[in-house]
């Protein structure tokens, strides 16, 4: 039972139930001074109401169900000395705090508020600057991280954490968090049954989203922009991506999406956009692409490796410097009613299908994969010329790789 | 008027004027005869500044040259082919051309004279060669620069404009003008001359008026001593 | 040279040529917008086809309108007008007809289907931009062929090799020693050989605006900052400028040497 009700906590205020939901008030004049102390003097279910003000506090325990509310948002200032919240109850609540100055050490991983094998966590309103980890969820489960944003000022990787960490985490709802200058933005290892919705990633050290041996999660319309490496889904099984953004990540080893050792994913209605590599696929099988958009990507697609019965149905690519890239010239992918920008057929009948099949795979994707200088040969005249000819004649791409029915109209 | 020291042009390999020097100081009219190869237009051509020498120096009105273009204002130059860029209309290119001179003509009258008013709307690729000549010589007349270059003037004329010609040419004379020819027509020189240059191999033969011309080859008619340079010289 | 530039220009746009380019310009965009109906897809086929075409059509127009306006040149050249005048006058005339013509016949069917009112704006400005300095380029170099040949079949001859070699044969070749030298670092040559060549020069100003997402994929640190950077574009601005001043610079000084 937890005391989050405020008409509840009323309720039995009036009554004076005292055994009952009771509010600690801490400020710099009140009876309690730091949280330290409240969370000591507090009962169950208590909520301590954190007033305006600097609190210079650190490894803060909460090992009873409490609510952590800060009014006007009170900034507690862990001076870098080490982890600011830990979390070892189930039922707690962290609303509307400012946390800065998590400690940096290269032995612990010190977060801003880390949930130790608790459950029915609620994580909101919280910002985080200046931090090492932000949330870090340890071997929890059926909570709920919302609203949150993290500012981190990381530099390199070897120093800087992840915004939010799941490890070995169930059940648990990621939303509307705003993740930005960190090392990974969210993380997940071994963590199962986890939904990410809506939370913008952007501009952090590696990647924006990172999944590690985690298994049936879902992430949907979250937006991912300029992370180093952009989004790398790996060594998992059943995920379910919809309608996220995938957008700016540039670079030599940076991909709108990496899918590494992924089987029977649904990847739906999602937005590749600028990236140097839309989706960058190794040893994926079984994986539906349906209703995705790759726009003025360097490559909408690359396949490396061994991928097979993967399906890409109704996309629509549009002006991609290259469509599709393999390194191999076997195929066993299907490619079905796609709208390719590139496609310069025509479709006599009037049934919205071109009459001749489109081939995404150019020759000069191969040329570019062996000696990657000849990318400044791009749109040049000869280049044309030796791609039209493969058009004609593959030989060196796979001769079953095309779309036998590209749309000559994009799909809405 | 025009001073011409040790001239020097070579085409190539072939050596087209070879040493020539040639003083005109007084007006007149002087013509510029000489076999096929003679280098008499690449002589004009040379006082023009349209071929540059390879040696040699000339001077227009007490002026080198070299490098310069103004002198050129004093100059009315009728050139041998006459073709004229054909979008433009007769009337456009007689603008045209006072435009790009910053000078006023005497078009009006030239145009009389030879009746071109059917023909100034007219777009000069539609004219026949003699209409196009008309034009040419109404481009050169117009102005009243002290030096005239005539290269093959009567080319493409009827009888009437031929004598409209001739009259034209007496009365730059007249004005003093110094008018330099050259035609294959030797009758035509030979009305209108007063002293005759006459190129061979690249030097100046001869020069001076026709009746020295005939004393010297010992001919009575000018036509026949003409003739006998070029008999002669292919002797040496 | 104002004087001579605006004949030879009232000249030009009065010839069946100039109409004939700019009504095949006037097809070509309609045919593009009317096939695609989308005018950012439109404009990206057109610049590759620009950087083709345009080279060509300035070569061989520049070519045959210095042939056939020997005689006006002649005219010119016994009036009291400095040479170099003369042929700056024409050169200008010419390229400045072709660019007008490029632009009118482009610009129309775009604005018609509403370009003002689309985000391609942009890259149909840098479109333009690219097919007038092609056209002041190779125009200028066709004149230079043409003042260095009297023969006009050898001059045809040249500037069609030219505008081959430089289209095609060139990229051949740089491609070739690129796949060579694949062990040694080739960033630097890459984009030293792009200079080189003002058809892979404005290829590479394309490259930046359509294609900058694939260009960021390689390590090379030269790599990264010119197409990372604005450096790219300033260079490739600056060299393409260069290439127009060059052979204009040639040819004043050549038309100073030349017999006529």
């Amino acid at each position: 039972m937890k005391c989050s009700d405020g008409i509840f906590a009323l309720f039995f205020l009036l009554l004076g139930n005292h055994l009952w939901c009771q509010t600690i008030e801490i400020c710099k004049s009140c009876a309690v001074t730091t949280i330290r102390e409240g969370v000591a003097q507090a009962s169950d279910f208590d909520t301590l109401l954190i007033k305006k003000g600097t609190y210079k506090e650190f490894n803060i325990k909460v090992d009873k169900p409490l609510t952590l509310l800060g009014e006007d948002y009170p900034v507690i200032d862990g001076d870098d000395k080490g982890e600011i919240i830990t979390i070892v109850s189930d039922s707690v609540t962290v609303d509307g705090l400012f946390i800065i100055n998590v400690g940096t050490s290269y032995t612990a991983d010190y977060a801003a508020i880390r949930v130790v094998e608790s459950e029915n966590f609620l994580i909101q309103n919280v910002v985080l600057e200046k931090l090492f980890f932000g949330i870090y969820l340890e071997k929890s489960k059926n909570g709920r991280v919302y609203h949150n944003k993290i500012i981190g000022d990381a530099v390199d990787e070897y120093n800087s954490g992840n915004g939010i960490q799941l490890w070995y985490s169930k059940n648990v709802t990621v939303e509307r968090n705003i993740v930005q200058h960190v090392r990974d933005g969210i993380y997940l290892e071994f963590s199962d049954n986890i939904t990410i919705h809506n939370n913008i990633s952007s501009n952090n050290l590696r990647y924006g989203l990172h999944f590690m041996f985690s298994n049936d999660d879902i992430y949907t319309e979250n937006i991912f922009e300029n992370n180093g490496a952009g989004v790398a889904v790996m060594f998992s099984k059943k995920i379910k991506m919809q309608g996220n953004t995938f957008r700016k990540n540039w670079g030599t080893a940076s991909f709108g999406m990496l899918l590494k050792e992924i089987n029977d994913a649904e990847i739906n209605g999602n937005t590749f956009e600028e990236n140097t590599v839309g989706i960058n696929i190794e040893g994926s099988n079984r994986i539906e692409y349906k209703n995705n958009d790759f726009v003025k990507n360097g490559w909408a697609i690359k396949v490396r490796g061994a991928c097979y019965t993967n399906s890409f149905v109704n996309n629509n690519f549009l002006y991609n410097s290259f469509d599709i890239s393999y390194n191999s010239n076997l195929n066993d992918n299907k490619f079905e009613r796609n709208y390719w920008s590139g496609y310069t057929g025509y479709d006599l009948d009037k049934n919205g299908i071109g009459d001749i099949p489109y081939r995404p795979v150019k020759l000069f994707s191969y040329v570019v994969n062996r000696t990657p200088e000849t990318i400044v040969l791009l749109r040049s005249l000869f280049m044309d010329i030796i791609d039209f000819s493969e058009r004609v004649s593959p030989i060196f791409t796979p001769d079953n790789l095309l779309d036998a029915n590209p749309l000559i109209k994009p799909l809405r | 008027m025009i001073k011409i020291q040790g001239l020097h042009k070579k085409f190539g390999k072939n050596q087209v004027l070879s040493g020539v020097d040639l003083e005109i100081d007084k007006g007149g009219i002087f013509a510029v005869l000489g076999p096929n190869g003679s280098g008499k237009t690449t002589l004009i051509k040379s006082i023009l500044g349209m071929v540059v020498p390879n040696k040699g120096s000339i001077s227009v009105l007490e002026t080198n040259i070299k490098n310069s273009w103004k002198y050129r204002q004093e100059i009315d130059y009728l050139p041998q082919i006459a073709n004229f860029p054909g979008n433009l209309r007769v009337k456009e290119l007689i603008r045209m051309i006072k435009d790009l001179r910053r000078e006023q003509g005497n078009e009006e009258r030239l145009i009389d004279l030879f009746g071109m008013q059917p023909f100034l709307d007219k777009k000069l690729s539609t004219l026949s060669g003699g209409t196009k000549q008309k034009v040419n010589i109404l481009l050169t007349f117009m102005f009243d620069g002290p030096l005239m270059i005539l290269d093959e003037p009567t080319t493409g004329l009827d009888p009437a404009s031929l004598i409209r010609l001739k009259e034209l040419i007496l009365e730059g004379k007249q004005k003093g003008k110094t008018i330099l020819i050259t035609s294959h027509i030797m009758r035509f020189v030979e009305e209108m001359a007063d002293e005759i240059i006459y190129l061979l191999e690249g030097k100046i033969y001869f020069k001076g008026s026709i009746e020295e011309l005939k004393n010297k080859t010992g001919q009575t008619d000018f036509e026949h001593a003409i003739a006998d340079i070029s008999i002669n010289s292919a002797d040496v | 040279m104002f004087k001579i530039l605006k004949y030879s220009f009232y000249d030009l746009i009065r010839s069946r040529w100039s109409y004939v380019y700019f009504l095949f310009y006037l097809a070509l965009g309609f045919v593009l917008l009317f096939l695609n109906n989308d005018l950012s897809k439109a404009v990206i086929t057109l610049m590759n086809v620009i950087i083709v075409l345009v080279p060509l059509i300035g070569t061989i127009f520049g070519v045959m309108y210095f042939y056939s306006s020997k005689e006006f040149t002649e005219l010119l050249l016994a009036q009291p007008l400095k040479r170099s005048t003369i042929f700056l006058g024409q050169y200008f005339g010419v390229a400045g007809s072709l660019t007008l013509s490029l632009a009118l016949g482009l610009g129309i069917p775009f604005v018609l289907y509403g370009l003002f009112r689309s985000e391609a704006i942009w890259n149909f400005s840098l479109l333009l931009i690219i097919g007038s300095f092609l056209t002041f380029i190779f125009t200028a170099l066709a004149f230079n062929i043409a003042i260095s040949n009297e023969n006009k079949i050898k001059g045809f001859g040249y500037a069609v090799l030219l505008w081959l070699f430089l289209a095609v044969i060139y990229d051949g070749f740089f491609l070739l020693s690129l796949i060579v030298f694949e062990e040694y670092p080739l960033d630097s040559f890459s984009l030293a050989a792009t200079m080189f060549n003002p058809i892979d020069l404005s290829r590479t100003l394309i490259l930046l605006k359509l294609d900058i997402s694939a260009l960021l994929g390689y390590t090379g640190a030269v790599f990264k900052q010119f197409f990372g950077t604005n450096l790219g574009l300033t260079v490739a601005m600056g060299v393409l400028l260069f290439w127009t001043i060059l052979p204009v610079f040639r040819l004043a000084y050549k038309s100073k040497k030349k017999d006529f």
